[in-house]
């Protein structure tokens, strides 16, 4: 039983790990334009126009 | 200017956007690829002063940030025309600083789902364990763990149920959303209050399990009306054009249609529309009125005739003077009359609306009559209110809250698949219930644009061919269809050089042995038409005329629609603003035996109120601006994409492409999304006639709870996923 004492906090923390990305995510605006971020990938001049 | 597109390079994050100094979002129409989002982005980045832009494919917008605010909108719009853009400045921009509602319930729907999974693997431990080995202690820490997670997750993830509830309670009505809170809360304390005694009676799983089901289905219902909402003021923003005005010292200036004086010069390039209604002034050429009056064949116009706004010029320049500006014009009639046929439908109320009703109500008798029966029956209140709670709980309404929304969600999508989009949130409930179809004509069922008649044929293919040729130099819908129709019948068409374009007369090109000309009867010297219609005649070198006659043909798959709608058991009508004699032809040609010509914007809506009197569900079909208020008078109505703004506003849903064949596919998704729907109200049903009863008698623990609840939305939302693969009856 003694490996629940280290376990769960492991759990719990890795479950609170998915949800601040998620929000993260979200806050950033990731989800705003899920069609446009696909082709985005795709653009090559985009790398060259960041520069 | 260097620094300026230094400074376009930057990509900004939507984020970042809203914190800047200015920011004008611009809707794009024929933003539609990757390709597109980037010229879009680079054209505007390359306007002076605008430091940068960011494209937004799926909502068809673009902001532009620019550091002060020397960039006006109509910069914008003309950098992106010069692109090849339609755009307009956003009417109602929505606030910067206010998150949207959306993601707000995503957020929430994101910490209870990680408070569900993480309370889920507690429970499944306790659960596996009661039989075995897990010491009391372990079994209290862990309950004491998930009232740690649970009791701040309902006090976040709830919250849009809490305010509802409160909401619908202060007005004196009973919602859904009061049996959903009241389940949740109740089974929280009490969980709470059983943990802190060390009791099997935790129902932490379930409640906030419950919580994350009903957001899922919460979020699913909100994102389409987000959508749809986005949609329709992205139409309103088009709608609101631009004009070019003349000024007093022959100087020409941007202005939006809103801006516009009586008296103002308005000069209209070959292609726009009229943005007010005036008189013309200077110039002559064709109008397009299909829009306005449902007739097919263009109008010429001379100085001192009226124009009205929204009416396409066809053919050069036209300089005209503004006579109503934009509150006065016929454009904002149509718009009045619209809002008042609009009415009611605001009195719709949708099917989970209509079932919570009967269902809220029923809910709480159940539960206080469970607590009630307890009592008297002398177990205490514990024994009687964990009753009550696993009673709430397992009748909570996930099928109403969830199972509506993802059968929504996948009919719109299999719609939109297919190029139909779906505008109004209860558009297809309304759909479903449809019995009879008014179709309008010009542009509905036919093309809306002129083809060369089919007796066609008897013109020589030498004269063709040389028609051809000629017409390939103008962009008038007479040109473009004899280039069709040649083309078509597999001549070389090759536009020449040396081809002179006439307003309002026609085409002259010089030969070797004398002139030849396509246009009018008069342009080609003859007197006499003979035959009545729309026509356009040759003159070749030589002297020959021949004329070539016009008419709008219907559109490819109208007459085998029209059939199968009859024989799904609809009627179907012809309701068109054209003439009498073009409208029975046409009513003839598709199979419609019902059948009116000549109406007028009211009478449309007066034939519509007529049928809905006699108990009738019309769906209107129709797409220019004298359909827009009778498309608002209909039960529902679908608009093809090439239809008026306005039209595509009133409608509930919109179609593209060539053929009528979407009508069916909508009815036919709509109809079965209705029938889906019914269906899962079912599968809750069923559940809660197994449930309920052992619930009310006791005999439900906290691992029933959970399985029955979870089981019950799983099981409906996959019954709704399937709709998206499912071969319907009557479609392609």
């Amino acid at each position: 039983m003694t490996a629940l004492a280290w376990l769960i906090p492991c759990a719990l923390a890795l479950g609170l790990l998915g949800l601040a990305a998620f929000l993260w995510c979200l806050n950033s605006g990731q989800f705003d334009d899920l069609e446009g971020a696909g082709w985005r990938a795709l653009q090559d001049e985009e790398a060259d126009r960041q520069r | 200017m260097a620094q300026a597109v230094t400074a376009g390079g930057v990509v900004l994050a939507p984020s970042r956007a809203d914190a800047s100094p200015v920011a004008t979002t611009l809707v794009v129409e024929n933003m539609t690829c990757g390709g597109c989002m980037r010229k879009v982005e680079a054209a505007l980045a390359a306007v002076p002063g605008v430091a940068g832009a960011r494209a937004n494919l799926s909502a068809r917008r673009v902001t532009a940030i620019h550091p002060d605010a020397s960039v006006s909108a109509m910069d914008l719009v003309d950098a992106l025309s010069r692109a090849g853009y339609k755009s307009a400045p956003l009417t109602d921009e929505p606030d910067a600083k206010a998150t949207s509602p959306d993601r707000d319930l995503l957020k929430r729907l994101g910490v209870a789902g990680f408070a569900a999974a993480n309370i889920m693997l507690l429970s499944v431990s306790v659960w596996s364990a009661s039989s075995g080995d897990m010491t009391p202690a372990v079994q209290a820490l862990f309950h004491w763990l998930s009232a740690l997670i649970a009791l701040p997750t309902v006090a976040y993830s709830g919250q849009p149920f809490f305010r509802s509830a409160i909401q619908a309670l202060r007005s004196g009505r009973v919602n859904m959303d009061v049996p959903i809170s009241l389940g949740v809360l109740l089974a929280t304390a009490m969980s709470f209050y059983q943990t802190m005694r060390g009791s099997h009676q935790v129902f932490f799983d379930a409640a906030v399990s419950l919580l994350f089901f009903l957001l899922v289905g919460r979020f699913l219902d909100l994102r389409m009306r987000v959508r749809a909402a986005g949609a329709a003021a992205n139409l309103l923003g088009l709608r609101g054009t631009a004009a070019t005005v003349i000024q007093q010292d022959g100087s020409t200036v941007r202005l939006a249609a809103g801006a516009l004086m009586p008296g103002m010069r308005v000069l209209t390039a070959a292609g726009e529309r009229f943005a007010v209604d005036g008189k013309v002034f200077d110039g002559r050429g064709d109008v397009d009125e299909s829009l306005i009056t449902g007739e097919t064949m263009p109008r010429t116009i001379r100085a001192g005739d009226l124009v009205y706004a929204g009416t396409v010029n066809l053919f050069g320049p036209v300089v005209t003077e503004a006579t109503a500006t934009d509150q006065n014009t016929l454009l904002a009639e149509i718009g009045r009359l619209m809002a008042v046929a609009e009415q009611a439908r605001g009195r719709y109320v949708r099917l989970a609306d209509r079932a919570a009703r009967f269902y809220a109500p029923a809910v709480h008798a159940l539960g206080l009559s469970t607590f009630v029966g307890w009592m008297l029956a002398g177990h205490g209140w514990e024994p009687a209110l964990t009753a009550a709670i696993a009673v709430l709980i397992i009748t909570c309404p996930c099928a109403l809250a969830l199972a509506v929304p993802a059968v929504q969600v996948a009919a719109t999508s299999r719609l939109l698949s297919k190029g139909i989009l779906v505008k109004a949130p209860d558009g297809l409930e309304r759909l479903a219930e449809i019995d009879t179809l008014v179709f309008d004509k010009t542009g509905t069922l036919t093309l809306g644009e002129p083809e060369l008649a089919r007796d066609a044929r008897t013109i020589p293919d030498a004269v063709l061919a040389r028609a051809a040729a000629l017409a390939a130099a103008s962009r008038h819908p007479y040109a473009r269809a004899v280039v069709r129709a040649a083309v078509a019948a597999g001549l070389p068409v090759a536009a020449e050089g040396n081809v002179r374009e006439v307003a309002g007369f026609g085409l002259e090109a010089s030969r070797r042995d004398g002139v030849e000309r396509l246009g009018s009867a008069d342009w080609c010297g003859v007197t006499s038409t003979g035959r009545a219609g729309a026509s356009v005649w040759y003159r070749g070198p030589g002297g020959n005329v021949v004329a070539l006659y016009f008419e709008d043909r219907l559109r490819s798959d109208a007459a085998d629609v029209v059939c199968r709608l009859r024989a799904s058991g609809l009627d179907v009508e012809l309701l068109s603003g054209d003439r009498e004699a073009v409208v029975s032809s046409i009513a003839r040609e598709a199979g419609i035996y019902t059948w009116r010509g000549d109406t007028l914007p009211a009478e449309k809506i007066a034939r519509i109120e007529a049928l809905k009197a006699a108990g009738r569900r019309v769906l209107m079909v129709g797409d220019g601006l004298n359909d827009a208020p009778a498309l608002a008078a209909g039960h529902a109505s679908l608009s093809p994409s090439n239809a008026a703004d306005i039209a595509q506003t009133a409608a509930d849903a919109v179609f593209q492409g060539e053929r009528v064949a979407p009508v069916l596919e909508t009815l036919a998704v709509s109809r079965a999304a209705h029938r889906m729907a019914l269906q899962n109200f079912a599968i809750a049903i069923g559940y809660n006639c197994v449930f309920v009863p052992l619930a009310v008698a006791g005999h439900v623990t906290p691992l029933l709870a959970a399985i029955a609840m979870s089981a019950s939305s799983i099981a409906v939302t996959a019954n709704a996923v399937r709709l998206g693969s499912k071969r319907l009856e009557g479609t392609s």
